[in-house]
């Protein structure tokens, strides 16, 4: 058989738009499936946050502190450069240093201020660990495997808060008494804040909201706007640490 | 050549001496499990999975629990016969089953010349063996 070149080319024509006609028919489809689904899976964020007048409500309070603290076998070490942090405080001026004028230090520079893991939207510490051991999960958490940690504490560098502690040494004799529910940490892993991961599986809100008679900790999910957590944004000022980083804290001060 | 089945017959002999360890094992596989006094569990009879397979298995099974409870959240395990169990070695197998590791894991780990498992040192058993012991 016999083909013209205008044969050719009419043939090649025709084909060509037949792929570029499956291809958009591909593409549009595609596009439509990934615009039910996601609208169909409501995403969570968990967030936080800390009401520091109401905080400061009770002189010296520190009912949180220990309800993460039994909850999560922190232990208590006498030397500070061992210290365990999940969940703590620093006087005002430390932790908004930048939030305070010549006659406001005197009154609120040494208040205390809750802090813990900020949870980010975009966690440093996140790009820095070489293993995978740490990673912001899709409800906002972000969590270590402690299975997974060599201890190298490139995290604890990269984190704006110095929300990360390292285990210099074994924390098992530095707690008072064990939950066995939750896992204690061994010599040379880090560890922090993990938003309650483990009682957020069962249903159940973060010890330290939990544990609050004032109601100053506040949780909830930061993608419902009818939360709890968002009225209360929506309501008072709230203001987030390093906010100029891009971290995207989900911790909120209401000051 | 008439020496032929001379050779064949000591040649026989010695691989059958050389293998000995290999198809006395084999034989006496029961035996041995039994030398081990490996204590079974009274309350339960079946196993998260067969018993042929944890023997085999159950260091995969126990990391497959690990990841997907730790990275996907996934903290429900369905078992073989349709049962459901949390991936929990502490509540699900300890507190449970094995309620004294020293004479389940270590006394197997040691028999089969294999370290010790280190998951106790972080996951807390303390209250299974208070229990145990009681």
């Amino acid at each position: 058989m016999k083909i013209t070149r205008k044969d050719f080319l009419r043939l090649s024509g025709l084909g060509l738009l037949a792929l570029a006609g499956r291809k958009a028919v591909r593409a549009l489809s595609g596009w439509s499936f990934a615009q039910t689904s996601a609208s169909a899976a409501k995403p969570i964020r968990w967030g936080m946050a800390f009401d520091l007048g109401k905080c400061r409500h009770k002189d010296g309070c520190n009912r949180c502190i220990q309800a993460c603290h039994s909850t999560h076998n922190v232990p208590q070490f006498a030397d500070r450069a061992h210290e365990i942090k999940w969940i703590w405080k620093e006087p005002f001026q430390n932790v908004f240093p930048a939030a305070q004028t010549d006659y406001t230090r005197d009154f609120y520079g040494s208040l205390p201020v809750l802090l813990a893991c900020n949870h980010c939207d975009d966690p440093p510490c996140q790009d820095v660990c070489p293993v995978d051991a740490t990673w912001r999960r899709d409800d906002g958490v972000v969590t270590i495997d402690f299975h997974r940690c060599i201890g190298c504490r490139y995290c604890m560098a990269a984190c704006p808060y110095g929300s990360r502690s390292f285990n210099w040494q074994d924390p098992r004799p530095a707690i008072a008494t064990v939950n066995p529910d939750f896992p204690t940490r061994t010599k040379g892993v880090v560890e922090k804040c993990n938003f309650c991961e483990e009682r957020l599986a069962k249903g159940q809100g973060p010890a330290c909201a939990e544990s609050c008679e004032e109601k100053a900790i506040v949780f909830g999910d930061l993608e419902q706007p009818d939360s709890e957590l968002r009225q209360l944004l929506r309501s008072r000022f709230a203001v987030q640490r390093k906010p100029e980083l891009g971290t995207g804290p989900s911790v909120y001060y209401i000051v | 050549m008439s020496d032929r089945p001379l050779i064949v017959a000591g040649l026989t002999l010695f691989v059958g001496l050389v293998s000995t360890p290999i198809w006395h094992g084999a034989l006496n596989r029961e035996a041995a499990m039994a030398a081990l006094h490996i204590k079974l569990p009274a309350r339960e009879k079946q196993c998260v999975a067969p018993a042929s397979y944890m023997r085999t298995s159950h260091m995969q099974l126990l990391e497959h629990w690990r990841n997907e409870a730790v990275r996907d959240g996934q903290r429900q395990f369905v078992a073989f016969n349709g049962k459901t169990y949390d991936k929990d070695p502490t509540r699900t197998c300890l507190t449970e089953c094995h309620t004294d590791r020293k004479e389940f894991c270590e006394r197997c780990h040691n028999y089969a010349g294999v370290s010790d498992p280190n998951c106790w040192n972080c996951h807390n058993d303390s209250h299974v063996a208070s229990e145990g012991n009681s």
